[in-house]
């Protein structure tokens, strides 16, 4: 019987050398046959050829503080053109001395916004810290106190516009859209058809037509004398039309509860007010998370739809820079770092709800 | 029931006839300021600058119309107004007058119910062509591509043109200015078509602004002029000769700078004009120094002229139509006496 049991340690083999590290990666996920290989290489080309021309419009051959003459002689980015009216553009007509207060305003809302993505946070006391800064933002915009001089609400644009438009619509939108939903799920004929013909007549314009609406034909049935500010006016349509999507996104999740649930709040003894607050709404307002943001991202989106009625948001305040002689061609640096700021915007959106989403998740 | 009807019918008799007795006069005295539609974007004419301030000879019109009100050139507020807005907004008396590049027609006129004061811009549409086309007139635009913005009498005035003359043209409709004049310096087009105001605009952003030139013809006419509502003549009375004042100051010689030094002038019609000799101010229902007032704090027509749009500034336009009578232009005040 020959030796099985060898002493001597095996010598262990490492894997080729293709199939691990960054070789292996690469092998695995870029060159792994010849369709994905083709697909690699189309795509290095494509890169090449745009990427670097690109960074040297936006970096290289850039101007950042030039003036407009000088922008034209050069073939990069004139990001001078927003560089040099940033103020104009950031905050519209507000009196170039008073600057000042909406950027406050806008550091404590994106403060509170801040503090209210952490729902460790969401107690009694954020409540009142937003009441607080809503009526200090308030303060610092309007002014009238505190020495402050009276800036009227016409004299408001850009950025601090834009965010009061989006805040406020979508704030007011939401719990307007949940009333609306169980109303239309109401026993009640009356307020269903009432909800249910708001809703019907609501989603069947849209929302360019419910501007005009507010901003031209609204004042003619006004009596004498009476004029409602601009803003409100566009504020109110906001609200309306977008509290008519989130309803029936919110009917969907309503729909989508099991009528266990109902029954089981019934042999509870719970009335309808209970019902729905502690039972239908907690759970049917989480599962339509996904669909409600997408609403609410798209109505942050469409606020710059109020430059049709001449209301100076971030999008009409670019926009007024280049009809000036001196910046006029440099649409795209202009509408580049709009479109950066809304991106901002809606991605700390989307991003918030998935957070939302994972935090909520019960498994069922 | 019936006698809640009879209330309404009665509220409704009252509020009506509280509109034809108040005048815009007594309202804009009472809030203190004028609220004037402006639009929101023609360099030259009305036009935030890089401060948030209004600058252009449409905004400093409604300026001059506060200072023969108020004798204070800022009691004014704007209401950037886009073109639909902007008649809408003057008939529900949201705003007390209408300064906005807007084209004196027939209908405006009647069926809008509106009336134009004095005009302060005579613009036309015209053409701008490269100089390397070769072009000295625009019948020799034959066959040629025209770059024009949609959806504006703009693109019908140049339709009807080239029909007129017999001439074969084709349409390149761009949406929007900025594109439209990148397509154009591009060379997508043979000429552009537009207000001549705005010709001049386009041509100051060329990469070579000289190789460019604007041809004579001039193929509509745009008399420009602020608005009032129909039905209450002393408002309209003071609008239209705010405007007049304006050139009145120029044929004059009165000057912002010199106005102080014509007080003492011995010519009776700047005594008349300046409020030394009073009456006229009177008669508008202001003060006698109104007109000081508006050349003391905005300048006349020919200042304001240069400052906003004239040949120095980024427009560089010349007087031709907007000059004086007496320079062979149609800027002509009646008398005031």
């Amino acid at each position: 019987m020959s030796e099985i049991i060898s002493n001597t340690k095996l010598q262990t083999l490492k894997p080729p050398v293709t199939n691990i590290g960054v070789l292996g990666w690469i092998k695995a996920n870029l060159f792994n046959g010849w369709f994905s290989s083709i697909l690699t290489l189309l795509t290095i080309l494509l890169l090449w050829n745009t990427v670097p021309p690109l960074f040297r419009w936006a970096f290289l051959n850039s101007a950042w503080t030039a003036g407009g003459s000088v922008c034209r002689e050069i073939d990069g980015a004139c990001w001078s053109v927003v560089v040099n009216n940033i103020r104009f553009i950031i905050f519209g007509f507000f009196p170039y001395d008073h600057q000042w207060r909406p950027l406050i305003a806008m550091l404590i809302l994106f403060g509170l916004l801040g503090f209210s993505r952490n729902r460790n946070f969401w107690r009694r006391e954020l409540v009142y810290a937003w009441m607080i800064g809503l009526v200090t933002m308030g303060i610092l915009m309007r002014g009238g106190f505190f020495g402050l001089e009276t800036v009227e609400s016409t004299s408001w644009g850009g950025l601090p516009l834009t965010l009061l438009l989006s805040v406020f619509a979508l704030a007011l939108a939401y719990p307007l859209g949940v009333v609306l939903a169980l109303g239309r799920q109401s026993r009640l004929p009356v307020i269903k058809s009432l909800c249910v013909v708001y809703i019907e007549l609501i989603r069947g314009v849209p929302l360019i037509s419910l501007l005009f609406m507010g901003s031209i034909i609204f004042p003619l049935f006004l009596p004498e004398g009476v004029t409602i500010n601009t803003i409100l006016r566009a504020l109110v349509a906001m609200i309306l039309f977008t509290a008519a999507y989130i309803a029936e996104v919110v009917r969907g999740g309503l729909q989508g509860m099991s009528t266990g649930q109902y029954e089981a709040a019934d042999s509870l003894g719970l009335n309808y007010y209970l019902t729905m607050r502690l039972i239908i709404l907690p759970q049917a307002l989480k599962i339509v998370i996904p669909p409600t943001v997408s609403i609410l991202i798209s109505a942050f989106k469409d606020t710059s739809l109020v430059v049709i009625i001449s209301l100076y948001d971030l999008l009409k305040s670019s926009q007024t820079v280049l009809s000036n002689p001196e910046w006029m061609g440099f649409s795209r640096e202009v509408y580049i770092v709009v479109a950066i700021l809304y991106f901002l915007g809606c991605f700390s959106m989307s991003n918030f709800s998935r957070k939302l989403e994972k935090d909520l998740d019960t498994g069922y | 029931m019936k006698s809640l009807k009879i209330c309404i019918v009665i509220a409704a008799v009252l509020a009506f006839a509280g509109v034809s007795l108040a005048g815009t006069l007594d309202d804009v005295r009472a809030k203190g300021f004028i609220q004037a539609g402006v639009n929101g974007g023609v360099f030259g004419f009305s036009m935030p600058n890089d401060k948030g301030l209004w600058e252009g000879l449409d905004v400093d019109t409604a300026r001059a119309i506060a200072a023969a009100v108020f004798g204070d050139a800022g009691k004014v507020k704007f209401m950037p107004l886009t073109a639909v807005q902007r008649l809408p907004a003057l008939q529900s008396k949201e705003i007390d007058v209408l300064c906005r590049n807007t084209t004196q027609t027939l209908t405006r006129e009647t069926t809008n119910g509106l009336n134009f004061v004095a005009v302060n811009y005579y613009d036309g549409q015209g053409f701008l062509v490269p100089k390397k086309l070769g072009v000295n007139s625009a019948k020799q635009l034959d066959g040629a591509t025209v770059c024009v913005l949609p959806g504006t009498t703009t693109e019908l005035n140049a339709a009807d043109f080239f029909r007129g003359s017999g001439l074969q043209w084709k349409p390149v409709v761009i949406e929007n200015t900025a594109e439209l004049n990148k397509a154009f310096f591009a060379g997508r087009c043979d000429c552009l078509t537009s207000d001549v105001s705005q010709l001049a605009a386009q041509r100051s952003v060329a990469p070579n602004p000289g190789d460019y030139i604007i041809l004579p013809e001039v193929i509509s006419k745009e008399p420009l002029a602020p608005v009032v509502r129909h039905g209450d003549d002393q408002w309209f009375d003071i609008v239209n000769f705010t405007v007049m004042a304006l050139i009145e100051a120029e044929e004059l010689g009165i000057t912002s700078k010199n106005v102080d030094k014509m007080l003492k002038s011995e010519l009776p019609q700047i005594k008349r004009f300046l409020g030394v000799t009073p009456g006229l101010g009177k008669a508008l229902g202001l003060d006698d120094k109104w007109a000081y007032n508006i050349i003391k704090q905005v300048g006349n027509y020919g200042e304001i002229f240069e400052r906003s749009v004239g040949p120095n500034t980024k427009l560089g336009l010349e007087r031709g139509l907007n000059g004086l009578w007496t320079n062979g232009g149609l800027m002509y005040a009646a008398p005031f006496r």
